[in-house]
């Protein structure tokens, strides 16, 4: 059983182990397919149409199969690698481990806003931008630029004290827990973190980053916890909802599995803490 | 001393975006109404009704932007069609009638002519990739 890690307490070996598998997927060409199917999804999921990946109830079910898929592919390279999480009301600035040259290197620079160390600066040679929205092949960041602070520690809980699992239109306008973590609405949670770390982060290929998957993998302890806060709020809507995912419905791109099969993470891995 | 944010900038008509990077004066909590500086004429704030946008067609910080009603093969028929340089942006129509781009995908813009001129900065003079 696969139990994921606060990253800062990574060893250096365990960080290493993670990147080299990163690097490997991205030398085979099978980490770009994870950046394709994420920018088509984000593409294509609307408020008034068919939605799965985003803006509707079954964000945080796809986004867990998205990254249990990821870290199967991680686990294929090597099988100790787990996908971490980046709690970012704790690891808050730019200054965090997170950000050092020995894990996923720092911000970019003023001018191009160019990364300009770590595994994932161009210079490094390994990580160049295939699936992208502009011509710009580098990664990018401006962390804490758009958006001066990270979401705290108050406002996370303010979200899990929420006890409806979503609301109906099930979309960015609704009211409920699911999109107040996603962020189109309250607080902002999840988006905000996007807008933060700037970059590829911003775009619909915001999987460019490496940090796509600590951010995400931290999205999914939240909603472990509100479950555990929560333990008699159930996955909504549950039948007949058009254009969005029930309990039971089958979701794209896999068609073989529903958010009934993944709300419960314990049975694909678990974290080393429940806070 | 505060340096000016990705937001003044989208309101400034000229200037150097030097030292962005280290900018971050902006507050999370902005609703997007207010996202757009009040002087770059797009309309009342916070107010859309339901049709489509008014076109436009400017130069912003050297790149040509334009924006109309489009009945084109748009995904899911979005209805609106922004162009930075003759390549189309994809742009999304938020339920609350804020606009994203795929450039800007988790920050809402109050019009599509502020989404255009928001991906203009952020794309620092590069090129849009054709749509898929």
């Amino acid at each position: 059983m696969a139990m994921r890690k606060n990253q800062a307490d990574l060893t250096a070996t365990e960080k290493r182990r993670f990147v080299d598998a990163l690097l490997q997927l991205k030398r085979d060409g099978r980490y770009d397919a994870f950046v394709t199917t994420h920018n088509a999804f984000i593409m294509s999921d609307t408020d008034s149409g068919d939605r799965v990946g985003h803006r509707s109830p079954s964000f945080l079910p796809w986004h867990r199969r998205f990254l249990i898929e990821f870290e199967q592919a991680l686990q294929s390279v090597d099988a100790s690698v787990t996908l971490p999480y980046w709690d970012w009301t704790v690891d808050r600035t730019p200054s965090a481990s997170l950000w050092a040259a020995d894990f996923l290197g720092g911000t970019g620079r003023s001018r191009d806003g160019q990364v300009m160390d770590g595994p994932f600066a161009q210079s490094a040679g390994g990580w160049t931008l295939n699936v992208r929205v502009d011509g710009r092949t580098y990664l990018r960041r401006a962390l804490g630029a758009a958006v001066a602070q990270l979401p705290t520690r108050a406002e996370v809980d303010s979200v899990l004290a929420m006890t409806t699992y979503d609301m109906a239109p099930w979309n960015s306008a609704s009211d409920g827990f699911r999109n107040h973590l996603e962020g189109w609405r309250g607080v902002n949670l999840h988006n905000r973190v996007h807008v933060w770390v700037g970059g590829q982060m911003s775009t619909g290929a915001s999987p460019n980053d490496p940090v796509f998957w600590l951010h995400h993998a931290f999205v999914d302890k939240l909603w472990a916890r509100w479950q555990a806060k929560h333990p008699g709020s159930p996955y909504l809507p549950t039948a007949g909802t058009p254009d969005v995912v029930d309990l039971h419905d089958t979701m794209r791109p896999w068609n073989n599995v529903a958010p009934a099969d993944l709300l419960d993470h314990t049975r694909y891995y678990t974290f080393d803490s429940a806070a | 001393m505060s340096r000016p944010t990705r937001r003044h900038a989208i309101g400034a008509t000229a200037g150097t975006l030097a030292g962005l990077a280290l900018a971050g004066t902006a507050h999370a909590s902005t609703p997007p109404a207010t996202a757009t500086p009040g002087a770059t004429g797009n309309g009342p704030a916070g107010h859309q009704d339901h049709g489509a946008p008014e076109p436009f067609d400017e130069v912003f910080q050297g790149r040509r932007i334009q924006g109309a009603p489009s009945t084109g093969h748009m995904h899911h028929g979005a209805g609106y069609a922004v162009r930075i340089d003759g390549q189309e942006l994809h742009v999304m129509r938020n339920a609350d009638g804020t606009w994203i781009s795929v450039v800007n995908h988790y920050e809402p813009f109050a019009t599509p002519r502020a989404v255009a001129r928001a991906a203009v900065v952020e794309l620092q003079g590069a090129a849009l990739v054709p749509l898929a």
